[in-house]
């Protein structure tokens, strides 16, 4: 067993350890509330956004709509967004990100590139030699839209000039305090559920489909549209994330908080056995020179 | 028959509900749209939009935006909006204002800055018109209220 004086440096320093985290938790705990305000206050207008976009993504004939929703007979190309904190010490969230992303596109049959959002993942990406064709770090906290509208334009810009041929959006979905999962999202082209692919083939099929009357001109709203809310679902992603990296953060540092203390209690126990032995060696040791003394 | 409208700003939703009539600022002129219209998709003017349910109006400022119409829905995406009776009278007062002073002290040299601060003054004007025209009783000054 280690020294008393070795004992009570380690149970310092544990105590020490706990103070950072709860500092941590605390701050996270403040984080979160904002971010969520921010999460949920956008959350309606992104996905009646998305909704819009299926819906021009049903319209009889979309391959002749706008570019963007043109559907290429060949994919050569795929393009991952990944999106994941600037800091460590959120848990399993950085590295949940990383290894969905990993597992999806590891065996893609085509050439993967990447956008990294955050240091962290930049960093896991870069690690495991993927090609990276954007990095975006150190995004202010609760960004507004024009913080980010870059990365939705990089994006969308890739896919118009043909440098990949299908974009996915990698991301963490914050569902509450205690459950975010990574996910995965297809931004482009827009993809139908196969329940629309069979409601467009009817209305191919049943004489003239709804088509929409565009205001004031097709090509002229789908182009303000389309990559507008396209950018939007990327910011939207960010928001979603950056509540989770908080939401996770907290929920880490307050089990790093207990694991700090459960040691150190357990350390204090160890260290108070350590002393009380040492004080009855001590007397024992008196008690028998004593007797010594005596018996003379 | 009811059509269902949804009213969506950035930041929330700002009205949700089966109504009868909604009559929007689209690019091309107002546009009433009753149940079973045929399907729209407009960019949306500086304006108002009127919403009638059971005879009753009610009025939503809308700064832009993107609203799309199905025979059974109207969602309208405004890149703001608000409900005219929620207007503060003073804040928007005071944000005109401050638009209008910063743009007559010179055209700031950054476009964006330019474009945000006159959205800002357009945004403004567009809030007190709607409430003193359509607001009952006329101009109200809100910090006279509650």
């Amino acid at each position: 067993m280690a020294s008393a004086r070795e004992m009570k440096l380690r149970i310092k320093s544990v105590k020490n350890i706990a103070q950072v985290t709860r500092a941590l938790e605390t701050v996270s705990a403040s984080k979160v509330r904002k971010a969520v305000n921010a999460v949920t206050a956008t959350r309606s207008y992104a996905t009646k956004a998305w909704q819009v976009l299926k819906h021009v993504a049903e319209q009889p004939g979309r391959d002749s709509l706008h570019p963007l929703l043109v559907e290429r007979k060949k994919v050569r190309n795929t393009l991952v967004v990944v999106i994941t904190g600037d800091r460590g010490l959120a848990g399993a969230y950085n590295s949940n990100v990383i290894r969905y992303a990993s597992q999806r596109f590891d065996k893609n049959t085509v050439p993967v590139k990447y956008v990294a959002i955050g240091r962290k993942g930049r960093d896991l990406l870069y690690r495991r030699r993927k090609e990276l064709l954007g990095e975006f770090s150190n995004l202010p906290a609760a960004p507004s839209f024009f913080d980010v509208s870059a990365i939705g334009r990089l994006v969308v810009d890739a896919y118009k000039n043909g440098e990949v041929d299908e974009v996915f959006l990698v991301y963490t979905n914050f569902i509450n305090m205690a459950r975010q999962t990574a996910t995965v999202k297809k931004l482009l082209p827009l993809e139908l559920t196969d329940e629309n692919r069979v409601q467009d083939f009817e209305q191919h099929h049943n004489g003239p489909a709804a088509a929409y009357d565009y205001e004031p001109d097709q090509s002229i709203i789908l182009d303000e549209i389309i990559p507008r809310f396209t950018a939007l679902q990327v910011y939207q992603a960010i928001l979603e994330s950056q509540a989770s990296e908080h939401a996770a953060r907290m929920v880490a540092m307050h089990a790093a908080t207990d694991n700090a203390k459960d040691l150190a209690g357990a350390y204090q126990l160890a260290y108070n056995k350590v002393r009380q032995q040492g004080i009855t060696n001590d007397i024992l040791d008196i008690v028998g020179g004593a007797e010594a003394l005596s018996a003379k | 028959m009811t059509i269902r409208c949804e009213i969506v700003s950035q930041d929330r939703t700002v009205f949700a509900g089966d109504v009868d009539i909604v009559v929007l600022p689209g690019a091309g002129g107002e546009m009433g749209i009753l149940p079973k219209h045929a399907p729209v998709l407009t960019t949306l003017k500086y304006g108002v939009v009127k919403i009638r349910k059971n005879g009753k109006e009610e009025l939503f400022t809308v700064a832009g935006g993107v609203a799309e119409v199905q025979p059974d829905i109207v969602t309208i995406l405004a890149d703001a909006a608000e409900n005219v009776d929620e207007i503060d009278v003073a804040r928007a007062e005071a944000a005109r204002t401050r638009a209008e002073e910063i743009l007559a002290k010179g055209v700031p040299a950054d476009t964006d800055a330019y474009l945000a601060m006159e959205a800002a003054l357009r945004k403004s004007n567009l809030r007190l018109e709607a409430v003193s025209r359509y607001r009952k009783g006329g101009t109200r000054v809100s910090t006279s209220e509650h």
